[in-house]
């Protein structure tokens, strides 16, 4: 059964079909892609999967379970997460509560045992930062766990981001844009963090990206949108040789 | 990171160590007579301007929505209360226990509007809901001046007329005089119970904010859309954060009914000059900074009563105060001296230790 399969989703705002009719059909463990010029609703799609809107028809089954409408948080739980075209950490947390804010759901306790400060808090607390620091060795981000998030170098906090993501232990990862504003060196070692999460969590990853090195050198296979329609969809290599994806992105 | 566990233990432990110090000489002091009872009149409310400091930074500095009607919050705990000490007056003698049962029943009454008021305006943002938690304050206490309630032996009366119209028998007693409010509450508020409720404010504050809780509200401050993308509930954080808030202030209340003899709901108690009041001790204190509100909370409230000898320039100098204590908490400037100080200091002590 595939991890993701979309149906005829489709949006409006006001007279604009943002997105019109995408499907896509994403196989466990795959690293797929994006792709398509500015405004062609590749953000929106992804909002529409994490239920920031409510699509106007179509379906949403992550792995197999209707999500549909569903409301953000409810989704998060059923297993996607996501990052953001525009860095959205939190600012003023350290790097370490960052990290532990996405791991809200999986260790718990109540408030009240919080503020009484009784042996739960202390065994889950404890839990939680060992969790934390082994997502952040994974991003090497383990040396600067008490920093502000705000204070880390851009490419870190892109890392951050990623590893707050995997925080919630999701079984479909988004990226949005992930190597915007790299230089050429941050994006190889993006490449080489992005396939690590592939085979170390056994993730199944979808990804917005402009950066054709990124996605050549990474995905798998490529889904090519253009004014909210697909335009092409297959292996990346004969995607990217398609005489439509050339005219319409690519350029000659 | 056990270093940053500690780092954050020895501020809390200092936060403590600072009131109950503060207790200690203050109470040395009343014992060998060192004391003006002006001063001593001020001990109280000193913890009430405290409290409700620390509790509105909750929603202010962590939380990070701007709230005016802390005084609105604060009014509903001491009427609450106030209401109960008298009507309880005869079926349990203990002062003190009245107290203690008041302070739970103006907690919770204020934590519950907390959760009313909270459940609408927090869908608001910013300037909005500033203005509509300002309405809210003024509303409640104009609301609480039209307000006759009695006691007889049927039973409570109600009324937002006049005393007559309660048709209590000749057994009654009136206890919320409408404007006059509610006279007669024993002043059963000491130093040392304050001390002891700014002492659990501070807990659960404190420990609110570095447990799992607090990490979702702050990270609802710093990112919305982000805290909902990792499946943070906002809507059930903010209302909790925000009623935890409005039941702290509900306690400030009741301590603030049982220092005075009569409680009425006038604009100098309960007005929105009170509730800007307190968001300057917060602010000036420095949001998200408990220890920063109770400082500022007691300089500020201590200041014009000390300089009442300087008369025409008193105000004067606490503008001054003011803008100096700004400026020092929040340019950049004098942020980046800050830092150099504290790192010359803490050299020196390793130095030392060493």
């Amino acid at each position: 059964m595939a991890m993701l399969e979309v149906k005829s989703l489709s949006i409006s705002f006001g007279g604009l079909r943002a997105v019109d009719d995408f499907n896509v059909v994403i196989e466990k463990g795959q690293l797929y892609g994006m792709i398509g010029p500015n405004g062609a609703g590749k953000t929106t799609v992804f909002n529409l999967l994490t239920g920031v809107y409510k699509p106007d028809t179509g379906k949403i089954l992550l792995d197999g379970k209707d999500i549909t409408g569903k409301r953000t948080i409810e989704i998060n739980q059923a297993g996607i997460a996501r990052t953001f075209q525009n860095i959205r950490l939190f600012k003023e947390l350290s790097v370490l509560d960052n990290v532990k804010a996405g791991l809200h759901n999986h260790h718990t306790y109540s408030t009240l045992e919080g503020i009484l400060r009784l042996p739960r808090y202390y065994r889950v607390e404890k839990e939680m930062d060992e969790r934390a620091m082994e997502l952040l060795k994974v991003f090497d981000l383990d040396g600067e766990y008490d920093y502000k998030a705000s204070n880390l170098p851009y490419g870190k906090q892109r890392k951050l981001e990623i590893a707050r993501a995997l925080a919630t232990d999701p079984k479909l990862l988004l990226l949005d844009e992930p190597a915007a504003g790299m230089n050429p060196n941050e994006t190889a070692e993006l490449m080489d963090t992005i396939r690590f999460v592939r085979d170390h969590f056994d993730m199944t990853i979808l990804l917005i990206e402009h950066d054709m090195k990124l996605v050549s050198g990474i995905c798998e296979r490529l889904t090519v949108l253009n004014f909210g329609q697909v335009l092409t969809e297959g292996e990346t290599a004969q995607v990217l040789n398609d005489s439509r994806v050339i005219t319409a992105y690519l350029g000659e | 990171m056990k270093k940053t566990k500690n780092k954050i233990r020895i501020q809390n432990l200092i936060t403590y160590g600072m009131v109950i110090a503060a207790w200690v000489i203050i109470e040395i002091l009343i014992q060998t007579g060192h004391i003006s009872s002006l001063l001593k009149g001020l001990l109280v409310p000193l913890c009430i301007y405290a409290i409700l400091a620390v509790s509105l930074n909750l929603t202010v500095g962590i939380l990070g929505e701007l709230s005016l009607g802390h005084a609105g919050f604060m009014c509903v705990g001491a009427f609450s209360g106030a209401f109960f000490t008298n009507v309880a007056a005869d079926a349990i003698p203990s002062t003190g226990v009245r107290l203690f049962i008041a302070l739970l029943i103006g907690a919770v009454t204020a934590g519950i509007f907390g959760l009313l008021i909270g459940i609408p305006v927090l869908r608001l943002k910013g300037d909005y809901l500033a203005i509509v938690t300002l309405a809210f304050g003024e509303i409640i206490k104009n609301l609480i001046n039209t307000f006759y309630i009695g006691i007889d032996s049927s039973g409570l009366h109600f009324s937002i007329k006049d005393t007559m119209s309660l048709g209590m028998d000749e057994t009654g007693v009136v206890i919320i005089k409408g404007p006059q409010g509610i006279t007669g509450t024993p002043k059963a508020a000491t130093f040392t119970i304050g001390i002891i409720l700014l002492l659990i404010t501070l807990v659960i504050v404190l420990n609110l904010i570095h447990s799992r809780t607090g990490r979702a509200i702050m990270s609802i401050r710093d990112n919305r859309i982000a805290a909902e993308s990792i499946g943070i509930n906002v809507t059930k954080y903010k209302l909790m954060a925000f009623s935890i808030s409005a039941a702290l202030a509900g306690v400030a209340g009741v301590l603030y009914a049982h220092n005075l003899s009569s409680l009425a709901a006038t604009t100098n108690n309960f007005g929105y000059n009170k509730s800007i009041m307190i968001l300057v001790f917060v602010v000036l204190g420095g949001l998200g900074s408990v220890r920063g509100s109770v400082i500022a909370a007691v300089v500020l409230t201590l200041l014009p009563e000390l300089l009442r000898g300087l008369n025409d320039y008193r105000m004067l100098i606490y503008a001054i105060v003011l803008i100096v204590m700004m400026i020092f908490n929040s340019s950049p400037k004098a942020i980046a001296m800050r830092a150099v100080l504290r790192e010359r200091f803490m050299s020196k002590k390793t130095k030392e230790a060493a």
